[in-house]
């Protein structure tokens, strides 16, 4: 199925990571609801990827799994990479100057969530949403 | 640059973000309503977000900020127009806004502002009583 890889270099950036979603949970058959906690998710990652890894890039897949359609956002940065995983998933915490929800709260708007990060070399951040 | 446009609605100040917010354009609009707020001497503003689909960890903090500042120039924030799907989604997010009031409408947000000028009236009255 299709897939495409999108920057996240600025700001703009992320408003165009979350136009994207949004056509392509629309594509998907997402209800409101489904399409607004993706975006959303898609939002908090790509911020991330531009705040903490110092840009990135995302990849956006159409997947199916039997009758199951859904959407699956791979984000990836070769930013510092995450020291203490376990502690960026807390609630509150941060580095930045954010709310410190970004990862915990992409986590609770997801169905699948998974994170793979290298101090020094990078993050991967891979979420996806069922229909 | 793009500038969110504030209006002047009795004696409150109306802004409705309807644009996909960047971060200039967020703290663009931070200092325009906090000059406009002492300029107009405004005792409320009313934002109305009913024109966004999504409201994520960055729009949530740059709400927050807005009411803590017109908080401390005498001046309520009211967020109206919350959609639904909106809702849902910051609740699962982890943020839950409790800075700022809300209503459902332009409507009973002017008239929550309303009520907050009245009671400030008569505890005016009662001080030049005491006089």
């Amino acid at each position: 199925m299709s897939s495409e890889t999108l920057p996240i270099q600025t700001s703009d950036d992320v408003v165009r990571v979350r136009q994207r979603v949004r056509q392509r949970s629309v594509e998907a058959g997402f209800s409101l609801v489904d399409q607004t906690k993706i975006i959303t998710a898609a939002s908090e990652l790509a911020r991330n990827t531009l705040d903490y890894g110092g840009g990135g890039t995302v990849t956006v897949d159409m997947v199916q799994m039997g009758s199951k359609r859904g959407l699956r956002l791979t984000f990836e940065d070769k930013g510092p990479g995450i020291a203490d995983i376990e502690r960026a998933l807390t609630d509150g915490f941060t580095s930045g100057s954010g709310l410190g929800l970004g990862l915990s709260g992409a986590k609770r708007l997801s169905n699948e969530f998974e994170i793979h990060s290298v101090v020094g070399e990078g993050t991967r951040v891979v979420i996806a949403r069922w229909k | 640059m793009d500038r969110v446009p504030i209006l002047k609605l009795g004696n409150a100040l109306l802004v409705t973000i309807q644009v996909d917010m960047h971060d200039r354009l967020a703290t663009a609009l931070e200092e325009d309503l906090s000059a406009k707020i002492v300029s107009s001497r405004a005792k409320g503003v009313v934002i109305d977000i009913s024109g966004l689909d999504i409201v994520d960890s960055f729009m949530g903090r740059m709400l927050d900020n807005i009411a803590a500042v017109s908080r401390m120039l005498d001046a309520e924030t009211v967020v109206v127009g919350m959609r639904p799907a909106v809702a849902i989604t910051l609740v699962e997010l982890g943020l839950e806004l409790n800075g700022i009031r809300t209503a459902l409408d332009l409507e009973r947000g002017m008239k929550m502002i309303q009520a907050r000028l009245e009671e400030g009236r008569d505890r005016d009255e009662t001080l030049a009583d005491v006089e």
